[in-house]
């Protein structure tokens, strides 16, 4: 269960999130849609401790991120991708942030196998392809057998392979009773992979709720959210 | 203390031991410190007088290789973690371990332990390697007597000390080259601009690289014209004020992890 609340971030004079408050609960995958800029990373990053907020919380199983003693045991997030050293190996890379949870080695032999990156476990990360990044990134995500997983655009650079492939992985693990957000600003990808959304312009919550619900609000899922980010001001480049 | 309270205790010291040797460069640095330290030594040995000067002193003759390692193990104490935020991998590390008092703490412990090991084995190494390429008649570095074992000891510990400093450094500048810049211009560049304009002054026995010549790998009295007037800082108050150089941009690096945005 994830809850944030009255969330707010600005850098500098530009508001990124504005009093933000939602509920990401466990047992089915919940979509974080917006336009790019919307403030779906910002708040993931607030989510995880990455980002301090200016006023809000966030908390994930009712405790703040910093307040977890073993986190990567809770949560599993990926951000980035590329958030890994270039010189080191995918199994090195693992292997320092498993000792770092107390998490046990074939826990990085496990997540590499599921990810598809055993055969390149051993060789520079650097070299890698976008697509192999995200599958990096999302091994180290699940490498704490994590109750709550947070991923930030997860088909970025996947092949269509790589992007059924994280689809059912994602409602696998919401299937398992996990606590599942992703974002993505590919509508037609949230709307295949995602039960609940989210939806946000501007910083601001613009709606939460089931795929099913928002569809029905217009023609389409796309139309509908047209029609919310058209709400949200200046969101929309002007046509004339 | 249970097992599991000890893992989450060693977590991040486990992990930043990890990430330290696991990356090429860090070895390449240690390789190019141990080469440059033997290599110099070997040379000034080779080199030395076979009648010295009364004031001739061989152990800090040797013992200046080891400013080598202010570039090198400087280097590797800025890569530590402005190569984290060059990579991104300092998000993984701060979502493993969120209280970054404690990654930077991790991280200064393990890097101190590596510095501090290779600083102290060269500098015996080096003074060995000295007597060993010296032509009879050059007088071997004070090995056995107890202000030559003080200046190797406290100037083996000098290059650990530089590379905390640049650990701190590169937690308040986060860009690599920033990082290795500001440390470049503290050891190297600094001594050479305030030489000219502050000869006499006494801010010159303060900087890192007059503490190492001159107080720290000194047996002898050092009769450099720059800090006659004054006098260099005994061995030990050099020594202290390394350790409060390093203090100082450990703290104010800690200060600036917790307070900004990764």
């Amino acid at each position: 269960m994830i809850r944030a609340h009255g969330l707010t971030k600005h850098y500098g004079r530009t508001v990124a999130v504005r009093d933000l408050s939602f509920t990401v609960r466990p047992g089915v995958v919940t979509g974080f849609l917006g336009p790019n800029g919307a403030g779906k990373s910002t708040t993931m990053r607030m989510l995880i401790g990455l980002d301090r907020p200016d006023a809000g919380q966030a908390t994930v199983n009712g405790k703040l991120y910093r307040e977890l003693r073993q986190p990567l045991r809770e949560v599993g997030a990926m951000l980035e991708a590329k958030s890994f050293h270039p010189g080191r190996s995918a199994r090195a890379h693992l292997g320092a942030l498993a000792v770092s949870n107390g998490i046990p080695k074939r826990r990085v032999g496990e997540v590499l196998a599921l990810v598809g990156l055993e055969a390149a476990a051993g060789r520079r990360s650097g070299k890698f392809s976008l697509g192999m990044a995200q599958r990096l990134g999302i091994a180290a995500a699940l490498l704490g057998d994590p109750g709550t997983v947070i991923l930030d655009e997860p088909v970025n650079g996947l092949d269509p392979g790589g992007v059924r492939w994280i689809r059912d992985l994602l409602k696998s693990l919401a299937a398992e009773g996990r606590t599942v957000l992703i974002s993505s600003h590919l509508i037609s990808e949230v709307a295949q992979t995602a039960d609940e959304l989210i939806v946000l312009g501007q910083g601001r919550l613009l709606a939460q709720a089931t795929v099913a619900e928002l569809s029905a609000r217009a023609s389409s899922l796309e139309d509908a959210f047209f029609q919310l980010a058209a709400s949200a001001s200046d969101y929309t480049g002007r046509t004339a | 203390m249970t097992t599991a309270e000890a893992r989450y205790r060693s977590g991040a010291v486990r992990m930043e031991w990890r990430k330290l040797r696991t990356v090429r460069s860090t070895w390449w640095i240690l390789a190019l410190f141990a080469a440059g330290v033997l290599g110099y030594a070997a040379l000034v040995g080779a080199g030395g007088p076979t009648q010295p000067d009364p004031g001739y002193d061989p152990t800090d003759n040797v013992l200046q290789g080891l400013l080598i390692g202010q570039l090198t193990l400087g280097i590797l104490g800025a890569l530590a973690l402005s190569g984290e935020f060059a990579s991104g991998s300092i998000r993984a590390t701060f979502a493993a371990v969120p209280r970054r008092g404690r990654v930077l703490a991790a991280k200064a412990a393990v890097l101190a332990a590596v510095t501090l090991v290779a600083g102290e084995a060269l500098a015996f190494a080096g003074a060995v390697t000295f007597g060993l390429a010296a032509p009879a008649g050059v007088p071997h570095p004070a090995l056995g007597q107890l202000a030559g074992l003080r200046a190797v000891l406290l100037t083996g510990a000098y290059p650990c000390l530089i590379a905390l400093i640049a650990l701190g450094l590169a937690a308040l500048i986060r860009h690599t080259a920033g990082a290795i810049a500001a440390i470049v211009g503290l050891t190297f560049v600094l001594p050479l601009v305030l030489l000219p304009l502050a000869r006499h002054s006494a801010i010159i026995r303060l900087l890192p690289e007059a503490i190492e010549v001159n107080s720290l790998a000194a047996v002898k009295p050092v009769a450099d014209q720059a800090i006659a007037v004054t006098g260099p800082l005994s061995a030990w108050a050099g020594f202290a004020m390394l350790c409060l150089y390093a203090a100082v941009a450990l703290a104010a690096g800690g200060w600036a992890l917790l307070r900004r945005d990764a």
